[in-house]
Order: structure tokens, then C-alpha cells, then sequence
């Protein structure tokens, strides 16, 4: 068996977490702090989530592709996302970007409103009240969310394989190789990475439920 | 010195005051949702008012006209709410090291005699659930205190806390007001706590101040229904004036003798239930007789509620509640109806 699925699908959603996390958190917190547009805003950034994955990855063809604005610039350095190993981290990252911006945002949100009230007034800056109160304050729901985004980006299969294609070695994810071992006839196969995501996406969950209990400052009672 | 003007409106609400302080103690007294804990919040910059002015010391805080907002952080100003709103995730000293100001030296000096002052000696390493809501209470003052604010306000800081609890904390916060060199603004909805703690009262009636005044001509004199209502008087019925020292009180159709000149403007009459007194007869003027309809056992009185003489169904809106004691109540026991005199001096004339 070649296990290039199972590399290629763990460092997209590996890296495609790590750049939702932040981002996802970082868009969380200006978007509590807007007035005007906030629907908007909070529509466009969820847009992903309720999109099918192949519309996504149709917009990220269009918007990375050869004959658009950063397809054109890139081609100037011979560099192509389409089709490359970037592909599959962009994809995965803006499918599952969703999950971590949306549970970030509901978990600062049920923030104790008097509690940054109070921290403003004693001189706190912004920056210092969103690391030092907001962030450890939400620890567990921001846990549960990259646990989410991580196990979105690792089965995500429509936007990849619009954007990243199927090719053995390169772009093939595991659950893109599910679908080609199926169209090939070969169930052996497709039951073994079927087996690998099912215990991944399991793990996954056992460590969301536990990190869901932990809360900070609760220690050591 | 506090000087505030602040418009605001929203959720179909309009906030419209204006007042200012002079180093005292100046309680915002009304009902849960009259604007009270908005204004509090305009002051310390977390919320934003329309149009207005807010000065501190000589310092521009905010003014809509010269488009000055300054930072909630440069405001100098102490927030203390009911929820305590301590940090979850710090122990009690970092809750109170995170108000130190950056520019003292000595911090844990300042920490160490703040912790001393609120007896929390001991409890350093706890986490804000593992402390009682008395020390909870200590902590979140202490953090205020820390930070020096030039102005202190309090948003039904005791709230939440038992009775017993509250009254030793009460005693607590008169002497660290007596301390506090500058302004204090108290949010409250409690009368007495009001009356024990602040030097004036300025009532809140839907987003409106409608009397500011120090306590005592407050409390002994108010001249709108909302102020009397909210410093506590039961007795309150309609009324209209006949000449310059008589009304006439439509609810109990009575004819009132009053100690002051009669504005044109009354429309009510009140009178708090411990300005009632009975009487033998009704030969002195301001005396009627009324029937007893029930009497309510209070802890060291007795309440008797009456009804005007051919007016006792207890349907009627118009009951006279007065406060007697216990051996005032022996005395008329078994009687149906009772003598009342309106002492004219306590005769409280109210407009809207």
C-alpha cells in the first residue's frame, strides 16, 4: 500500500489548521468589535461552510487559476497553485476556516461583557485584553473549534479536487483516493484508508470532548 | 469634579441627563432599566453617547461637538459592577496586580497592603470561584482602588450578596468613600442603602433626571410621584389644589390643610407611613376617621391599612397604609374604624 494519501491529507490539514487558527480567531475578534456590515461580513465569512465544497473549490478555481489576476502574477515566478500541493492546504484551510472563525466568535461573545468593561477602565490595551483575558477565557471552545477545523480539513474532498485534481503522489488525499479506488474496482483498497479516516475523525472527537471540559482557571480545586 | 451631559438613544429608549458632582457622593436612585447603568457606562468610555460632554477634573472626556472620545484605558475612571467581573483565569493577586498603574514602582508593596486593607490575607493563590461573594466583592474593590481612579462608580455593587453580608460590606465602602478624595457616582435601586451611603440623590425616571438634590431635602421633600415612590412612600393619592394652603384629595375625598404655599401644578398628595399618627377625635383640623380593613404584622411594627369611611371594599384602589407600634396597636385592637391625623408639616405635594 502507498501511504503518499495519508502524508499528503495530514500535512494539508496539519498546515490548513494552523493557518485557519489563525486567521479564524483573528477574524473572530474584529468581527466582534464591528458595527456596521457585521451580518454582511459574518455572511461572507461563513459563506464556505453552507456552499457545496465543489462551488468553493469553483470559486477558487476562478480566483487562482492561469488566466486570473494571482494566476498571472505567479506565472511571472513559474509558479501554478492549480493542480499543486498548495492547492490542497488553500482548499482544505478555506472549508474549514469557517468552523474555527465561527466558534471563536460565539465563544467571545459569551464572554462576560462587564469583565472587558473593567479591564479597559484599569488601562488594559486592546491587545493585552484580547491575549491575556479573551483567548484564555475561551481556551476550551477554541480547542473544540480547531479540533473541528482539523478533522473538516482532513476529509475534505470537493474543493480539492477541483482546485488540487487527483494525482497520485501530489495531490491525492485519502479521501480523494476513497473515490478512486471505488472508480477503479478496488474495494481492498478503499476500505483500508475508509478505516484510516474513520479512526482519525474518532481520535479526533474523544480529544474534542475532553479539551470541552477543561477550563482555565478551574484547576487545582 | 464630575460634570456630565449625555444623549443617547437605543433599543426605543431615550437617555437625556445632565448633572455634575462635587466631590461627593452622588447616588443615581430608579428603576432597573431607566438609564442609570447606560450613563455609568458612557462616563468610563465603553459605551458612546450621541452628543454631549463629559468633563473630569478639568479633563475633556468626551465632547460630541469638538469630537473628543477619549480611550476608556486614558479615562481614569473605576468601574465596580454586581457581577464583580473578576478575570476567571487569574488568581486573586494577579486580579488585583493586573490594576497597579505601570508607572509604580513599589508594585508588590501596593499589592501586599491592598491584599492587608481587605483582609484577604491567605487566599493569594485562589481563583476567583474558590472565594466567597463577600471576598469576590473585596477583590474587585481593591482592583478598582489600586488602579487610582479619580472618579469611583459603583453599579448595585451589593446586589448580590446576602443581607448580613451586605450591611458589613456597606460599612466597609463608607469608610473607603470617606478616604476617596474625588467623586463617587452609586447606582442603586435600594432606598436605604442609598440613604446610608450618598450625600445626594439624583432620581432617574425613564432616561430623565427628575430631582437631584442632597438626601435629606430628598427624602423628606420630594416633589415628583416618581421620587416619592422611590424614597419609599405608600401613600400617594390624587389631589387638586382649592386655595393657597388647602388641596382637596379626590381619592379619599378629603379637604387638606397644607403647611406651604399650593402650587398650581399638584396633582398629588403623599405622606410616608411613619408621618401618620392617630388621634382621639377629629375635632383638630386635619383629622378624618377611617375604617381598619387589615393589619400587617410587621418585624418591630404593625402596619394597619385603611380605607375612607363608605369606601371599604377591598377592591379600592385607595388604601392608607400607616406604620404604628406595638403598643399603639394594643390600644386600638378591637376598634373597627380609627381617628388619622395629617400632621400638615409632612404633607408632601407632588406634581408628575
Amino acid at each position: 500500500m502507498n501511504y503518499s494519501p495519508l502524508l499528503i491529507s495530514l500535512r494539508a490539514a496539519i498546515i490548513a489548521t494552523i493557518i485557519t487558527f489563525i486567521l479564524g480567531i483573528y477574524a473572530a475578534y474584529l468581527t466582534t468589535k464591528l458595527n456596521k456590515f457585521k451580518g454582511l461580513v459574518d455572511g461572507v465569512l461563513t459563506l464556505p461552510l453552507v456552499l457545496p465544497p465543489t462551488v468553493v473549490g469553483f470559486f477558487l478555481l476562478i480566483l487562482l487559476g492561469k488566466n486570473s489576476l494571482v494566476g498571472r502574477f505567479l506565472s511571472l515566478y513559474d509558479v501554478s497553485i492549480v493542480f499543486s500541493e498548495a492547492a490542497t492546504i488553500i482548499a482544505s484551510a478555506v472549508v474549514s476556516f469557517p468552523l474555527m472563525y465561527r466558534t471563536a466568535r460565539g465563544a467571545f461573545e459569551q464572554l462576560d461583557r462587564d469583565m472587558i468593561y473593567v479591564a479597559k477602565t484599569l488601562g488594559l490595551s486592546n491587545h493585552k485584553i484580547f491575549l491575556k483575558l479573551m483567548l484564555p477565557n475561551s481556551f476550551s471552545s477554541i480547542m473544540a473549534g480547531t479540533i473541528l477545523a482539523f478533522a473538516r480539513a482532513l476529509g475534505e474532498f470537493g474543493a480539492t479536487i477541483m482546485l488540487a485534481g487527483n494525482i497520485p503522489g501530489k495531490t491525492q488525499t485519502m479521501a480523494v483516493a476513497v473515490y478512486s479506488a471505488v472508480q477503479a474496482g478496488n474495494r481492498t483498497l478503499a476500505y483500508k484508508w475508509v478505516t484510516v479516516m474513520v479512526i482519525i475523525s474518532f481520535v479526533s472527537m474523544i480529544i474534542m470532548n475532553k479539551l470541552e471540559r477543561v477550563q482555565v482557571g478551574k484547576v487545582g480545586n | 469634579m464630575l460634570y456630565a451631559k449625555i444623549k443617547k438613544e437605543f433599543n426605543n429608549f431615550k437617555l437625556d441627563v445632565e448633572f455634575e458632582t462635587n466631590g461627593e457622593t452622588l447616588a443615581l436612585l430608579g428603576a432597573s432599566g431607566c438609564g442609570k447603568s447606560m450613563t455609568l457606562k458612557c462616563i468610563a468610555g465603553v459605551e458612546k453617547p450621541d452628543e454631549g460632554q463629559i468633563i473630569l477634573n478639568n479633563r475633556v472626556l468626551f465632547d460630541s461637538k469638538k469630537k473628543i472620545n477619549l480611550l476608556p484605558q486614558r479615562r481614569k475612571v473605576g468601574l465596580l459592577f454586581q457581577s464583580y467581573a473578576l478575570f476567571p483565569n487569574m488568581t486573586l493577586k494577579q486580579n488585583i496586580a493586573i490594576g497597579v498603574p505601570k508607572k509604580q514602582k513599589n508594585k508588590e508593596e501596593i499589592i501586599d497592603e491592598k491584599i492587608r486593607a481587605f483582609s484577604l490575607e491567605g487566599l493569594e493563590n485562589n481563583y476567583p470561584h474558590q472565594l466567597s461573594g463577600g471576598q469576590q466583592q473585596r477583590v474587585a474593590l481593591a482592583r478598582m482602588l489600586v488602579n487610582e481612579p479619580e472618579i469611583l462608580m459603583l453599579d448595585e455593587p451589593f446586589s448580590a450578596l446576602d443581607e448580613h453580608l451586605r450591611w458589613q460590606m456597606e460599612q466597609e465602602l463608607i469608610s473607603i468613600l470617606k478616604a476617596h478624595k474625588g467623586s463617587t457616582l452609586y447606582v442603586s435601586h435600594n432606598k436605604d442603602e442609598v440613604y446610608r451611603i450618598c450625600d445626594k440623590v439624583a432620581v432617574f425616571n425613564n432616561g430623565k433626571i427628575e430631582e437631584i438634590n442632597h438626601k435629606e431635602i430628598l427624602f423628606n421633600h420630594p416633589t415628583t410621584y416618581t421620587t416619592a415612590i422611590l424614597t419609599g412612600c405608600k401613600n400617594i393619592f390624587r389631589a387638586r389644589k382649592i386655595s393657597d394652603n388647602k388641596v382637596y384629595v379626590i381619592d379619599l375625598g378629603v379637604e387638606l390643610i397644607c403647611n406651604h404655599a399650593v402650587k398650581e401644578n399638584v396633582k398629588y398628595i403623599g405622606i410616608y407611613t411613619h408621618n401618620l399618627k392617630l388621634s382621639s377625635n377629629d375635632k383638630s383640623e386635619n383629622t378624618f376617621k377611617f375604617n381598619i380593613l387589615d393589619v400587617v404584622n410587621n418585624l418591630f411594627s404593625y402596619i394597619l391599612v385603611l380605607s375612607s369611611i363608605g369606601k371599604d371594599d377591598m377592591d379600592s384602589n385607595f388604601k392608607i397604609y400607616m406604620e404604628i407600634s406595638e403598643d399603639e396597636f394594643n390600644g386600638i385592637k378591637d376598634k373597627q374604624s380609627v381617628y388619622l391625623h395629617f400632621n400638615k408639616e409632612h404633607i408632601l405635594l407632588l406634581n408628575d
